[in-house]
């Protein structure tokens, strides 16, 4: 019974989001014209993962307690390079996309790099190199263009035997090869332990480091397979920096909702999955009640606003008034 | 950390005023002067007078919105709604010139009062409710940019600043010297003061080395937090109605440009990011270093990549150089 007791506590964040996701879905497809119907749910999926994938990216940073704000950037930056190399032959394609994640990879690297051996605030850090990616970006699509293999795009935006969104499939993949690996192994507890106290990790002898910088790096990973997706989903290139800088806030968004702790060192990625749909239901549901799109940037940014205050509620349980003050 | 011992004990061998002298604003003055070089290689007008006080002008601008993130840096933590509330303060700024009269005598008080209300709503977030500032302000920055896309129905807002507004960032009071850079000056002054002569200042530097120990020397620390957001939140929006006046109208995303180059104008100028430690000649440094260095990239006709790049760099090389955190031992 006590076994059970621990993993509920040690789950309470993804399971709290999952509820949220589920009320909030009910309630979208109880309003929505055409009901709870196949393609609802693709659509819905579709637009979910993009902002999956991202929030993805920002749990693992954010599990080392640390907060990656060039998301976006490598999110957008992936999506201008997609939009030149992801095209021709299957063979080429398939190149094109090893580079494109191979690209993100780096950029996460680089940040882990810069934030780990050079020992800068993540923060400080990561606006920086958010502005080099975006400058990438912009060298690589000045103007919205390009293209991508229709083919392999419609494949994996499309349904898989007429009901299950491929999408959803190619989501499902990308945990089971990059997070339960990760999150098993010892780079994975270490990125855990230097989230919860990086000084009792080093003393304890955990590859601290090591894990820190696998995090860092998975987590550009995953921000380009967002950035793929967005060319799947739109067939072009852009490097729009309003775009870029919300995707990097609504993952914060997405990741708090999902239960990662800001602080470091407790959360799920799946947790955070299930915070992006959520996240996104909340912002389509003004569309089912019909209110005007203009309303839809007020309505999420407080969201957003209730869902970060939300984490404040660790006050009401402090016991020392000392406690307060770090 | 064991390079502040060792420099501390060569510093007492050397003159007073030298010993005064931060090594990060040194760094910045030197990179000035080497910027000024460069410059002046590539274009001839570039040391004249009016060149330098049309960039003294440019400035002033990032030197008031700088002043306030360096306030809030100095708590050790950070304003990243900076963005929209430089936007909300000049676009309700020429709203309210736009009502009439009495809006146009209260154009620039109410622009900055919109920045003040924020900066409360960030502050009172940050030290009552014990949110990590970057996390509040990024959601007020939210919350500001769906009240003005609202507020203006997605367009850019058709009121114009009004001639009170664009005197103060055009005008010339003092003949040859622009008035925002008067503008500039006053604020620098009343921030120097506040933060070497008053409590307030010393409190903040306490609150930025270490919150318990002030908290428990008997400083109201959440009061001082507060103040020190509504205050940035107030500059920020000063810095929108300044730009307002410039361009003689507000725009929708004016204040995208400001966010990165302030919070680098701020560390370039060897304020610590934790906190604690700086000094305000250091920001007004980091403020003319970052404006040249935009200066001279479009003198040289880089493009908006280019830049975004440049900035990037030079800003991760300069923290490297002197922004480092101490090793885990």
């Amino acid at each position: 019974m006590s076994e059970w007791r621990y993993w509920f506590a040690e789950q309470r964040g993804t399971l709290l989001a999952l509820g949220i996701f589920v009320v909030m879905f009910i309630i979208y497809t109880a309003n929505h014209p055409a009901g709870f119907t196949a393609n609802v749910v693709q659509t819905a999926a579709n637009k979910g993962v993009l902002l999956a994938f991202v929030a993805m990216a920002q749990t693992l940073v954010v599990i080392t307690a640390g907060i990656d704000l060039s998301v976006g950037m490598i999110f957008l930056l992936t999506n201008c390079l997609a939009s030149w190399i992801v095209v021709g032959t299957p063979m080429e394609t398939a190149l094109g996309v090893v580079a494109v994640l191979l690209v993100g990879a780096l950029c996460g690297a680089l940040n882990g790099a810069i934030v780990i051996y050079g020992r800068l605030q993540p923060i400080v850090a990561t606006i920086a190199t958010g502005a080099i990616y975006y400058g990438l970006a912009l060298l690589l699509r000045p103007t919205p263009g390009g293209s991508v293999n229709e083919d392999l795009a419609d494949a994996l935006t499309t349904k898989l035997f007429g009901f299950m969104p491929a999408s959803l499939v190619t989501l499902l993949a990308v945990v089971l090869v990059v997070w339960v690996p990760f999150s098993r192994s010892v780079y994975g507890r270490a990125a855990y332990a230097s989230g919860s106290s990086e000084i009792a990790a080093y003393m304890s002898g955990m590859p601290i480091r090591r894990g820190k910088f696998m995090a860092y790096t998975l987590s550009g990973l995953l921000a380009a397979v967002g950035g793929l997706f967005l060319t799947f989903f739109t067939y072009t290139g852009e490097a729009a920096y309003a775009s870029g800088s919300a995707y990097t806030l609504f993952s914060i968004a997405a990741v708090v909702l999902g239960g990662v702790s800001l602080f470091g060192g407790k959360g799920s990625l799946i947790g955070a999955i299930f915070g992006a749909f959520a996240f996104r239901t909340i912002g389509d549901l003004l569309f089912v009640f019909d209110f005007e799109p203009l309303w839809q940037p007020l309505f999420q940014g407080v969201v957003l606003l209730l869902a970060v205050s939300l984490g404040a509620f660790a006050l009401f349980r402090v016991r020392n008034r000392l406690e307060w003050f770090g | 950390m064991s390079d502040t011992t060792t420099s501390g004990s060569q510093a007492s061998r050397m003159p007073r005023f030298v010993r005064r002298f931060d090594p990060a604003v040194a760094t910045a003055f030197g990179c000035i002067l080497m910027l000024l070089v460069v410059g002046s290689i590539y274009s001839t007008s570039f040391l004249s007078p009016e060149y330098l006080l049309q960039q003294l002008k440019v400035a002033s601008f990032l030197g008031v919105i700088a002043t306030g993130m360096m306030l809030v840096v100095l708590l050790g933590q950070i304003d990243l709604s900076v963005p929209w509330v430089v936007s909300t303060g000049a676009m309700m700024a020429c709203a309210a010139a736009a009502m009439g009269p009495l809006g146009g005598l209260l154009a620039i008080p109410f622009g900055v009062l919109c920045g003040v209300l924020i900066g409360l709503v960030n502050g009172f977030g940050v030290a009552y409710l014990r949110i990590p500032s970057m996390i509040i302000t990024l959601a007020t920055n939210a919350v500001a940019q769906g009240l003005m896309v609202v507020y203006t129905g997605g367009f850019s807002p058709q009121d114009s600043a009004p001639e009170a507004m664009r005197w103060l960032a055009t005008g010339f009071l003092v003949p040859g010297v622009p008035n925002a850079v008067i503008v500039w000056a006053i604020i620098g002054a009343a921030t120097v003061f506040a933060l070497t002569r008053t409590t307030f200042g010393r409190s903040v530097y306490g609150i930025g080395n270490q919150e318990r120990a002030a908290y428990l020397s008997g400083v109201d620390t959440r009061r001082i937090v507060l103040i020190a957001f509504a205050v940035a939140g107030g500059l920020s929006a000063f810095g929108g109605v300044l730009l307002a006046g410039y361009a003689s109208k507000a725009a929708q995303s004016m204040g995208d440009a400001y966010l990165l180059p302030a919070i680098a104008a701020v560390v370039l100028g060897g304020t610590s990011i934790l906190g604690g430690r700086g000094s305000y000649l250091g920001t007004v440094a980091g403020v003319i270093l970052i404006t040249l260095l935009q200066s001279i990239l479009s003198v040289m006709q880089m493009p908006e990549a280019g830049r975004q790049i440049t900035y990037g760099i030079v800003i991760v090389i300069m923290l490297l150089l002197y922004g480092r955190a101490p090793a885990t031992r």
